[in-house]
Parts: C-alpha cells; structure tokens; sequence
C-alpha cells in the first residue's frame, strides 16, 4: 500500500464535499444548522491598523480618556438611545434560546450599559426585566407582536433580513415549541413554526415608510426605529431605508448567526460584512446622512480588533450574537463529553435548531434550561464585553483617538488585494487602493 | 391649534384637514383604557395614513371618508368604524375592540390580528387575514387571492367569493365562505360543516351585524395538518 503522502486529495471533492454528497445521500435533504457562514471569507483579519508614529501621536494608555459613549436614533425619535459602548447585542428569540439565556443577555448587556435585543416570538417578561435598554423587532412573522411590549422597548427593529440568510424565512422546529412558546405565537405546541420571508402588510420600500410611519404614530415619535437589513445590495439598500424613514440601519453580513437555516443558504448568499461596511458608508454619505442616520453592522465580530476596525470603517456600533452565545458558554469544553452524546465537539457544535444543547442555552427543555445560571450567564458576557471595550480603546489610543468614533479608514491598512478593494483602503505598503476609482 | 369643536352629542370632532395626525393620534393615547367611554368623529381623512393606530381605550370613533394605509393598527377597546374605503392593512394586528368599515378594503385586511373584530362591508383585497392570529374577520363581499395565508387562529367569514390560494400554509385559524372559491392553498381542505361550526358562524355574522346571511349556505374550510411538521415526502407540496 502507498504511503499517505502519495494520497492525493482532491481539491475540489475535499473531505467536506464528499461528506456532504454521501449526507445527502443518505438523508435526502439538506443540511440545517444554526451559526453563521463557516468558509473562509475576507474579514477583519486582513486589515490592520496604522498606530501612531512621528506622523501622529498615540494617547497615554492608563491616563488618557478615550470615550466609548454612543447615541442611537437621533434623526427623529425624541427618546434616543444612549449606549456606554458601541457593542450591542443582537436579536436572538425566545424560542431559539431560552428563557434563561435570554434573561442573561439582558443582565450582561445591562451590567456594561447597553442595549439587547429581542427576536422572533417576542419579548419575555424576563428580557424586559433585565433589560435595561432593549430593542423590540417587528418581524415578518409578527409572533408575539403587540401594542404593549411595543410601548414598553426602547427601540424598534423592523427586520427585512439577516446576514445568514437575506431573503430567506425561518423555522423553528417542533421540538422547540414548549407550551410557553406557543402560546406566545398563537400557534399549538410541538408543531413547526414556519417563519415568512416577507412583511405580511407591506411591499417595498415605499409602503415600508408608511409602516414605519404607522409605528411611530403609535409609539408617540417617542422610539428610535431600525431598519435591519442582510447585507446583499448594500449601497442601494441602505439608500432606501434612509428614504423609508430609518434612525438607525443595522447591517448584517454573511457571517452573521442564526438560530436555524439551510447550509446552502447560510454559505451561499449574502457578502462579507467586510464588504457591505464601505458601501453603507458611502451611501449614507452621499445622502448626507452618514452619523445622522447611524449604523451598527454584525457579522463576525468576535474582538475589540474588529470592532474597531468596524468603526474605523464608519459604522456608529457594532451588534454580537454568536460571540455573545460563546461568552454565555456555548460550545464550552468542559462539556465534551455531553456533545459527544449528540454527536459533535466543543467549537464545532451547530444544530442548536434541536433543542438538545448541554449548556442550556439554545432549548427549551426545561431540563437543559434549568442547568444555565443567568446570573453566571450575564457576568460573563458582561467580563467579554468588557475585554472588547477595552480592547477597542487600546487600538483606538494607539491611533490617537480620545474618542473611538474618530477611527477612521485612514488608520487602516489591507494584508490582500480582496480586502483592499472590499474596505476601501490600500495594500499594506502602497497607497494602491483597487477599484477606488471604479463604480460602486 | 387643534380645529376640535364640542358637539352637541358629546362627540369630540377632529378636522384632519386642520390638525396634524400626529396629534390626532396622541390625544387618543393619551385617553387610556381605564378612562371612561367617549366618542370621537375625525373629518377630512382624506386618505391619510395611520389614522386611529395604537388606541389602547374603551372609546368610539367614526371616521368620515377614506382613510391610507394601517387605519386602526393594532388596535385595544375601541370601536373604530370608517365611512368609506381603506388602504393596506387595516386593523393589522389588531388585539381587542372593533373595527368596522363602510366600504371596501385594501390589501392585507387585518394582518397578524390577534383578536377583536374587523367587519368589511364590501370587498377586501388580496390577503386579507394574512398571518391572522386569533382576530374574527367577517367580510360582506369577496375576499382576493392568498386570504388567510399562514392564518394561525381565529375566523375569517367571506360572504361573497374567495380568490385563488385562499388559507394556504392554514394553521387553526376556521374559514367559511359562502360563494364560490377559486383554489385552496397548500394544505387547505374543506371540512364538514357541524352544528358548532354553524353556531360559531352564526354567532360571528349576529356580532358583525349581517342579518341577511343565512349559515346553512357557508361552507368550511381548514387545515388538513399535513405540513405542521417539515417532511421530506410533502417537499412538493411547499
């Protein structure tokens, strides 16, 4: 028999297509999963940032301020938000977490002054509770949808897409659906909950600003309303939620988590959130509404580092979902074992759709639920912001930043060509920026 | 300045065409749901969007003329009745009270209502009881295509025809129709009509005030529970 170095393997049919052939195969449908895109795609790594030199001066590390405050919605709501960081934390039903865990973003987004965000099946008693600020979406499904908890959020997220999925819907699975659950979505328990790809009152974007009007008839013009899109055709989306009427944009790419959708989609569609920054930034700057229309994006944000880099690329904040799951203690090693049982490994487990998680988090087994303590649960995502916040400022000084609003694209380099041209900034070492002088 | 006169009747008027909707619309938030019922004319709609959304109060208000999209969203305790025809998603997500039109409606009548009653004189359009989560629906004329698309809960009554597709994707909501319909949608059957559902019916068109419908001439309609859990062999039927 040859040797192993004589096996070749083929680049194209590599271990993971052919797995995926013989899945199908066997199975006869595709592959669902939870998390966000998994391939490599440009991203936060390939920048890198430019720190002070004779050119510039850093600010003092342990001396010097540098302000991490943030005001969300200041357009047209007459409550606007105002954050401690620029981190925030992304919409996550009930339904595809559970209560618990949900409790415990609330108690972590709190504890380091900012917002939280709830999801589709609506706002639990809890989220409200522990929420100091929370953002209460208007999804397609409208689950959960009513007056009340619309007067009780502090913002409003109409949600058009996500960056696992822009254009798709959702399902959660029977298995998912408690008692609790199902009376939340006037739906009977243990059936699937198909979730509509589009709003069932509204086509477009000009019936959107009548919606959006509608909802701030209703609110008083009190709450700031997002507009969060999948990012796709960014340039020309943003432009039109700006013009339907949006305070805040909130831009998710690809990378982007969600609770369940198929593989195909969540690898397939949608552009890096590297990509779509530049382009939301050059629209609203050519309305005229960049900082006046702010912009959170979410995607892949894992550290400080990128949510610096994200800023310096002109976003007013960023959002977390899969990294604020992780710091809950989503796929945690000292579980192995218990993801062995299921199937799979700490760091790679994903089918959080069947509601068989050992941490607790994304079921709504009572059981499974019981084991996550939302108060451990919210100091730890409150000790992981926290790392980022001050991981944002290091970079931010390092520039000569007293606030880390002023990161800016000139701070920043590329390490490839793609990222270049994605971020709209040059190769390390050159002042060659590709495509800047091509069309949008 | 608000153009409001006291009429004789006790009626609070407000002149659309001389005041603001916002204010509109903040004045009858501001009434809440313990106050005591009173009634409200709005003159001059003239089309306007987002007439009478979000009254959360034991109140009454006619609406003179045709109203714009999302009359009396999300609607709580009020009865809300139009004099005339109105746009795209009246009483979407509507959760208790009344809404009553004396006319025709636009698309997406009653959209994600979770309780309460919308009544339409006329026709309503296409997907009217869209995404319905438990409101009661009862619609004198004919209702358009996709009506009662993914409609979760509560009662859609068509005295007229229904168009093509009408309760695809259906969930528990009940559907009765009198006329003719076009096409079911996906897992869409028609069922038996018993004596309940011919009370319930009954019921439904006594609190919509129709008096010349006689139960006896509706049929039902409903889910056949095929598609409530995703198999690969109903691929097809999606």
């Amino acid at each position: 028999m040859a040797g192993i170095d004589a096996l070749r393997e083929s680049a194209t049919f590599d271990r993971r297509a052919i797995a995926e052939i013989q899945r199908a195969a066997r199975e006869g449908i595709y592959d669902i999963r939870g998390w966000g895109a998994k391939r490599h795609v440009p991203h936060f790594d390939d920048l890198l940032f430019l720190g002070a030199s004779v050119s510039r001066y850093p600010l003092e590390g342990y001396r010097e301020a540098c302000d991490t405050d943030v005001t969300l919605g200041t357009r047209f709501a007459t409550e606007p938000l105002h954050l401690d960081i620029p981190i925030t934390i992304a919409g996550m039903s009930f339904g595809a977490l559970s209560a618990p865990a949900k409790e415990a973003l609330g108690r972590g987004a709190t504890a380091m002054g900012t917002a939280t965000t709830t999801g589709d099946g609506g706002m639990t008693a809890e989220e409200r509770e522990s929420s100091k600020t929370l953002v209460y979406q208007l999804l397609p499904s409208r689950y959960g949808m009513n007056p009340d908890d619309l007067r009780r959020a502090d913002a409003i997220e109409v949600v058009i897409g996500q960056g696992a999925k822009p254009g798709g819907g959702g399902m959660l699975l029977g298995q998912k659906i408690s008692d609790r659950v199902a009376a939340m979505r006037d739906l009977p328990k243990g059936i699937d909950q198909r979730s509509a790809c589009r709003h069932p009152d509204w086509t477009g974007p000009d019936d959107l600003e009548i919606k959006i009007g509608e909802l701030r008839e209703i609110t008083d013009w009190r709450k700031p309303i997002f507009i969060k899109i999948g990012a796709t055709r960014t340039y020309f989306d943003v432009a039109l939620a700006v013009k339907a009427g949006a305070d805040v944009i909130v831009l998710d790419g690809m990378q982007g988590g969600t609770a369940a959708t198929q593989d195909v989609f969540i690898e397939h569609v949608g552009i890096p959130i590297l990509s779509a920054i530049p382009q939301a930034v050059a629209s609203l700057q050519e309305l005229g509404m960049h900082r006046e229309v702010q912009l959170v994006v979410s995607g892949g944000i894992r550290s400080g580092a990128d949510v610096a880099k994200a800023l310096a690329l002109g976003a007013d904040a960023v959002s977390i979902g899969v990294g604020a799951l992780i710091a809950l203690g989503d796929n945690a090693p000292e579980l192995a074992d218990e993801y062995a049982q299921i199937g799979t490994v700490p760091g790679f487990y994903d089918d959080w759709h069947e509601g068989r998680d050992p941490a607790g988090i994304s079921t709504q087994d009572d059981e499974l639920a019981a084991r996550f303590d939302p108060e451990l649960g919210g100091r730890r995502l409150a000790n992981y912001l926290r790392t980022m916040t001050l991981e944002l400022q290091t970079l931010a000084r390092a520039c000569g930043k007293s606030h880390v609003h002023n990161l800016e694209p000139e701070d920043l380099v590329a390490l490839t060509i793609e990222a270049a041209a994605m971020a709209r900034v040059p190769l390390a070492g050159t002042s060659w920026i590709p495509g800047a002088n091509g069309s949008i | 300045m608000a153009a409001t006169t006291e009429a004789p009747a006790g009626v609070q008027t407000i002149d659309l065409a001389t005041t603001p909707l916002r204010e509109l619309n903040a004045r009858l938030h501001a009434i809440g749901p313990d106050a005591t019922p009173s009634r409200w004319r709005v003159v001059h709609a003239n089309g306007a969007h987002a007439v009478a959304v979000g009254i959360d109060a034991p109140i009454e208000v006619e609406i003179e003329g045709h109203v714009g999209y999302y009359c009396a969203g999300m609607n709580q305790h009020a009865t809300v009745r139009v004099h005339g025809n109105v746009g795209v998603g009246v009483a979407e997500n509507i959760m208790s009270g009344s809404v009553i039109v004396h006319g025709n409606a636009s698309q997406s009548a009653g959209a994600t209502g979770r309780g309460g009653l919308l009544v339409v004189d006329g026709d309503a359009s296409a997907r009217c009881g869209i995404s319905m989560k438990g409101v009661d629906i009862v619609v004198r004329g004919n209702v358009g295509h996709m009506s009662a698309f993914m409609a979760q809960k509560g009662r859609l009554v068509v005295c007229g025809d229904a168009g093509d597709a009408l309760g695809d994707s259906i969930y528990e909501a009940h559907l009765y129709v009198r006329g003719s319909v076009e096409g079911l949608g996906a897992d869409c059957v028609e069922k038996d009509m018993a004596d309940e559902h011919r009370a319930e019916l009954a019921e439904l068109l006594q609190r919509a005030g129709v008096t010349d419908a006689d139960p006896n001439d509706f049929r039902r309609y409903g889910s056949a529970r095929r598609l409530y859990n995703f198999s690969i062999d109903n691929a097809g039927s999606y």
